[in-house]
């Protein structure tokens, strides 16, 4: 688990979120802070655990900052490398499955032609204390 | 230090942790002032959708419920929605699991025609705008049951949006009265179904089933327009109806085809929303509107009491009739939606638009699916009152039971006896039988055709009503009888020689002289009495009309 240490003159500019619903956005610009570094690792299930890793996250932000260089007025915003392309359509026929026994060889642990996981709700924060999980 | 860990983190269907701090979710001031803490039974009329305490004093308040739904359908098509693998209920652990199912890596999502059609076919039922271009995109967490670690959905610009779903309350005395409301649809999307998960509990670990993942699925997003949980469970079931007439959906609940969320919250009419909580686990109509009643209650008591609601995922706990906290402490969820980088946008024509000489199988013409669109249940119940001359709540009756519209039809076809009659021996007998034994249609003693029999038989007057339902008692005990056969055995034919009937009143009469004093002293409801002797004399072979017509006679001769 990433250590919290303090930071000293390591600023960069942080650059904004661009995407749909991010909760987290970072307390001004200037600095990631451990707040946002938590809640990355929660939702990514990364570690991040120096703070070079951390550095370089920055570090890259920094370069796709880049980006907001260019002048972007009255140009509709590309949805994806492929939005020119023709979406293809596939006929509904059944053409495959039937390979349990290959699929289930990449798991570590197997029951009964079940994949094996660990049980849910494993919090991050707590490691000691397992809460009881529902059922689906 | 320690090596970076994975931790699984878990949830309920669909519901998941991450903790986001200070979650967004607004508090409710506790309302002040009212002391009342008994809250009265709800009422489940769908015209009073407003809930009041025990004693309302001048000026009290009442508390109004708001319920949205979230409803996933899964397509009833062959093959999943990204890849070629079979869609099935059950079959041996991970059989129907394509590598793109398991989300091994070099695999891409190929999308299934069928699907796209389901989607349009409903999005044009339910009075949606459909969008010629709609995007997919990908929405991020983490569950054993989701391989990829993200759903492929249609969040920015689904495919239909801003529809309507019109739907019957029963209201008035006696649930007679057919009130029609409605609900506006928010949009419906594509997206794909997660895998499922079995909770072993004893070997703490979880076993994971790949065959559900991919699965096509409609998410159908209600506006918070429905108030309780009747209107909740009605709108359902109209969803149900349209859906299997359709063919998009079987939409069985209990087989997990039709999935509904809950989002309810309280507030005082003319005052800002209060917080929702999200109830999951309602698999099936009837648990719906009672979660949906209780959790409304639930909140009603808590902010009367001085409380507050939590933004929080609820379970329904069917055996104990309530709802339960999912223990949700870390609010909600961000989602990191993105685009999916794997999919152009999907664009449809419609007749105007269809670029010439393209290839039929990789277009969809909105025009062409709104043509082939099947009858909706609305029209099939405008159909059966107009064709049948039957009452509105009667046609909803045929089409909420399973297999009873096409019963009644197949009698019609085989009966010459009149539409209003072969409604009423359906709607009142048939069904009451199958109800009281809690038979469905499919598992009936009776077949449409004896009951066509039975039905030529008294229209003919070959029998009198109350013969009819003493045959058709015997025919429910699944003897291999026809009515015809029962008829004869039993000697229920009506009496033909009106000179015996005649005989039989008269000596009737004179065995109970009182009962004549009676009538002759101006009670008109001695008669009753008489017809009655008449009728067990006989052994109800007779006529009853012609019973009272014949005591009438004589009585004032």
């Amino acid at each position: 688990m990433w250590s919290r240490l303090v930071w000293l003159g390591l600023r960069a500019p942080l650059g904004g979120r661009q995407g749909f619903t991010s909760k987290a956005d970072p307390q001004g610009s200037g600095r990631i802070t451990a707040q946002v570094i938590e809640h990355l690792e929660r939702l990514a299930l990364v570690d991040f655990g120096s703070c070079e890793a951390v550095a370089r996250l920055e570090k890259a932000i920094a370069f796709a900052d880049r980006l907001r260089a260019v002048d972007t007025d009255g140009v509709e915003p590309m949805e994806s490398v492929l939005e020119d392309r023709c979406l293809y359509l596939r006929s509904d026929n059944v053409v495959e499955g039937n390979c349990a026994d290959e699929l289930l060889q990449n798991s570590h642990r197997v029951v009964e032609e079940y994949f094996v996981a660990p049980p849910g709700n494993i919090s991050l924060a707590k490691l000691d204390e397992q809460e009881p999980f529902p059922h689906s | 230090m320690a090596a970076p860990m994975l931790r699984w983190v878990g949830r309920g269907r669909r519901w998941t942790f991450a903790r986001v701090d200070g979650g967004s979710c607004h508090r409710r001031e506790a309302p002040t002032g009212s002391t009342s803490n008994r809250i009265r039974g709800r009422s489940s009329v769908a015209q009073q959708p407003l809930y009041t305490t025990q004693k309302p004093r001048k000026g009290e308040h009442k508390w109004a419920a708001v319920v949205g739904l979230e409803i996933h359908a899964q397509i009833s098509s062959n093959s999943k929605l990204f890849s070629g693998s079979q869609v099935r209920f059950s079959a041996p652990p991970n059989s129907l699991v394509s590598f793109f199912d398991a989300s091994l890596p070099g695999t891409l999502p190929v999308l299934n025609r069928r699907c796209v059609e389901a989607a349009v076919m409903t999005g044009l039922a339910l009075n949606c705008h459909i969008n010629k271009k709609s995007l997919f995109d990908r929405k991020h967490y983490f569950y054993a049951d989701l391989p990829a670690g993200y759903q492929i959905t249609q969040q920015r610009l689904p495919i239909a949006v801003n529809g309507s779903l019109t739907y019957g309350v029963c209201a008035g005395k006696k649930q007679s009265q057919v009130i029609p409301k409605t609900v506006r649809i928010k949009q419906i999307q594509l997206e794909q179904d997660s895998g499922k998960s079995l909770h072993d509990d004893l070997r703490s670990q979880t076993l994971i089933d790949l065959n559900r993942a991919g699965v096509g699925l409609l998410e159908v997003v209600l506006e918070p327009d429905l108030s309780c949980g009747e209107e909740a469970a009605t709108a359902v079931r109209e969803l149900q109806l349209i859906l299997q007439a359709l063919g998009t959906s079987q939409a069985n609940m209990a087989e997990g085809q039709l999935r509904v969320d809950a989002n309810i919250s309280v507030h005082h009419p003319g005052e800002p929303l209060g917080v929702r909580t999200e109830v999951k686990n309602l698999n099936s109509i009837r648990f719906l509107a009672k979660a949906i009643d209780y959790e409304i209650q639930r909140q009603i008591n808590e902010l009367e009491n001085g409380g507050e609601i939590l933004n929080e995922t609820r379970s329904f706990h069917y055996q104990l009739g309530c709802t339960m906290s999912m223990r949700d402490k870390e609010g909600k969820q961000d989602y990191r939606f993105m685009p999916e980088p794997n999919l152009p946008p999907l664009v449809l024509y419609d007749a105007t638009s269809l670029p010439a000489g393209a290839d039929p199988q990789q277009v969809i013409n909105i025009d062409q699916i709104r043509e082939t669109l099947p009858e909706l249940p609305s029209v099939t119940r405008e159909r059966l009152v107009q064709q049948y001359g039957m009452l509105l709540e009667h046609s909803f009756t045929l089409l909420n039971e399973v297999g009873l519209l096409e019963f009644f039809q197949n009698v019609m076809k085989e009966t010459r006896a009149e539409p209003k009659k072969v409604t009423s021996w359906v709607l009142n007998t048939f069904l009451g039988y199958l109800k009281q034994q809690n038979l469905a249609v499919s598992e009936s003693p009776v077949t449409p055709s004896a009951l066509a029999e039975l039905l030529d038989m008294l229209d003919s007057r070959t029998i009198s009503s109350a013969a009819a339902k003493q045959v058709f008692e015997e025919l429910w005990k699944r003897e291999g009888k026809t009515p015809g056969q029962i008829v004869s055995e039993k000697q229920l034919e009506l009496m033909e020689d009106r000179g015996a009937l005649e005989q039989l009143c008269h000596s009737m009469m004179e065995a109970h002289p009182q009962v004549v004093m009676d009538l002759k002293k101006g009670n008109p409801r001695a008669i009753n009495k008489l017809i009655g002797l008449v009728r067990k004399a006989t052994q109800s072979r007779a006529d009853p009309a012609m019973i009272k017509e014949i005591l009438e006679k004589k009585l004032s001769s």
